[in-house]
């Protein structure tokens, strides 16, 4: 027992060296300085800003609307609703999505919040999973993730998720696909830049889930990360993949303290 | 899917003219686009949409595949009485959907 | 390697990647039909509402942002000067478009119950292309207003895979 604690304990020291080494690697692109840093919804056109701004004309909401339904319907063969453990989610739910992902103790890993609604369904509410992209499960996403709408995006200290980040960053700054781009090159030294017709963002996740105008849907940041990977002609991670988990906890990171504006609308 | 978000004032003095927000989710299949097989996904729109206000019509609009994704309008009203305001939609493969707001005016 | 080769290969790899995005070449699992609009459907579409009358420039205003951010949800607003009385009202308001595959966005009706006539919803562009606003009023004439919209692709295009 003894010994186990200590190699798990040498496991994260070594992991957190590792992690400063990487941060501190000199060839890798400048992180975007704190007072720089922006919402992507700074770089939208100002009548796709005004769509996020009128929850009357935001069609994300139509999916919190639809989140809050569920958050109180029975389910599963528990027969069971959010609502019965987790009461009011504008009290129990705020600030949960700024903290996603986060390390999930049963399970021993990462899990992001849509991960985090279905281990709730399938061990509480004795139901099945909901499908990635689903309606349901997007609505619930947002539902949860408007509690957080106006919060910083929190700084997780839990020292199990350092190796995480690091792997997040060695993805967000290797270039890859056929391409041989990283996003780095993109979001972090050409941010603000035209591409084709929009201006390149610094791809921050504060508005996730988003209602994006490509899609003419609602979509998570899985989805989103997905289409960037194939736009830059590199193979995407499959849904729920921990690649993509890694990739959304390190962008939260990079985005610590940023304000949160879901459901956002994007171009 | 919860279907329909509606932005109308909960009260206004007579006379006034108030500004009414619909959004309804629907996906407005244009009939245009072809899935991976090269089949054609067929056409599945809403194509009318109604508003009356205590039973009286005051707005009528056909959509087009044209019309966006989640449609949205804003349109204006006089609000001439308390009472009910109805929205109807209407659309291919017999979708029909309706929701209403009541307005005080004093 | 200098600071110098650094600059040429992140530049040479976004004109690559703008090329990519800006090309459309690729395999799409949902592909849009080419568009089978013209002027001359879009007139054809407008005679059957307007019929003989001659429509008349003045009274509206459409408004559509001049480059759009994405084809798919164009916000566009018409409205016409009027009082909209009993005798002096606007009937309907009309909108098309030149290039989407066809020439219809939206046909409304109103009346004096309205207040003011203006209209806001969104629309889909396939492509550069005029849109026309029409309105016709209670004395039968027609009043129209047109705007020359630039539509432009959303970077790094996907191929449809969700």
């Amino acid at each position: 027992m003894n010994v186990q604690v200590s190699l798990s304990r040498w496991l994260a020291l070594t992991a957190s060296l590792m992690g400063v080494l990487v941060i501190a690697n000199p060839t890798l692109s400048a992180e975007i300085a704190s007072a720089d840093r922006r919402s992507d919804y700074e770089f939208m056109r100002r009548d796709t800003q005004a769509m996020q701004d009128d929850d009357a004309a935001n069609p994300g909401m139509l999916w919190v609307l639809e989140g809050e339904t569920l958050w109180n319907a029975r389910a599963g063969e528990a027969n069971k609703s959010c609502a019965d453990c987790h009461g009011d989610a504008r009290v129990s739910m705020k600030g949960i999505a700024s903290v996603y992902p986060s390390f999930d103790d049963k399970r021993e890993k990462l899990v992001d919040l849509e991960a985090r609604i279905n281990i709730c369904r399938t061990d509480h509410q004795n139901a099945k999973p909901l499908p990635f992209e689903s309606k349901e499960l997007l609505a619930l996403m947002a539902y949860v993730a408007r509690q957080s709408n106006g919060m910083p995006i929190k700084s997780n200290t839990d020292v199990r998720l350092k190796p995480h980040i690091n792997a997040g960053q060695r993805m967000f700054y290797g270039r890859q696909g056929q391409l041989n781009l990283s996003c780095a090159q993109c979001h972090e030294d050409n941010w603000g830049k035209q591409l084709a017709g929009n201006k390149v963002p610094q791809g921050h996740p504060t508005g996730y889930p988003i209602y994006r105008l490509e899609w003419q849907n609602l979509g998570s940041l899985q989805r989103r990360l997905r289409t960037c990977l194939s736009g830059m002609r590199a193979q995407p991670y499959e849904y729920g993949s921990v690649e993509l988990i890694e990739l959304e906890l390190y962008l939260m990171w990079r985005a610590r303290g940023m304000t949160m504006d879901t459901p956002a609308v994007r171009p | 899917m919860s279907s329909a978000l509606i932005n109308v004032p909960a009260r206004a003095k007579r006379g006034e003219i108030i500004a009414i927000k619909t959004l309804i989710s629907h996906l407005m299949e244009t009939g245009f686009r072809y899935d991976s097989t090269g089949v054609l996904v067929p056409r599945n729109i809403i194509t009318d949409f109604v508003c009356t206000y205590n039973g009286e019509e005051i707005f009528r609009a056909g959509f087009f595949p044209a019309i966006a994704a989640n449609p949205f309008m804003i349109f204006y009203t006089v609000a001439t009485e308390s009472g009910t305001i109805v929205f109807q939609w209407a659309g291919d493969n017999g979708y029909s959907e309706s929701a209403s707001a009541k307005i005080v005016v004093e | 390697m200098s600071k110098h080769d650094n600059e040429t290969t992140r530049r040479e790899v976004l004109i690559g990647a703008s090329c990519v995005a800006s090309g459309l070449v690729l395999p799409a699992l949902v592909t849009i039909r080419r568009s089978e609009a013209t002027p001359a459907t879009m007139a054809a579409a407008i005679r059957k509402v307007v019929g003989d009358a001659k429509v008349k420039t003045g009274k509206v205003k459409l408004e559509m942002p001049p480059l759009v951010e994405n084809g798919n949800t164009v916000q566009f607003t018409v409205s016409v000067d009027s009082p909209m009385t009993a005798s002096d009202h606007v009937k309907a308001i009309y909108v098309f478009n030149e290039k989407n595959p066809q020439p219809n966005i939206i046909s409304i009706h109103l009346g004096p119950r309205a207040g003011r006539a203006i209209v806001t919803s969104r629309c889909r562009l396939a492509d550069s292309e005029k849109v026309i606003a029409i309105a016709e009023m209670s004395d039968g004439s027609f009043w129209s207003d047109h705007v020359d919209v630039l539509v432009t692709i959303a970077a790094c295009v996907e191929d449809g895979i969700p």
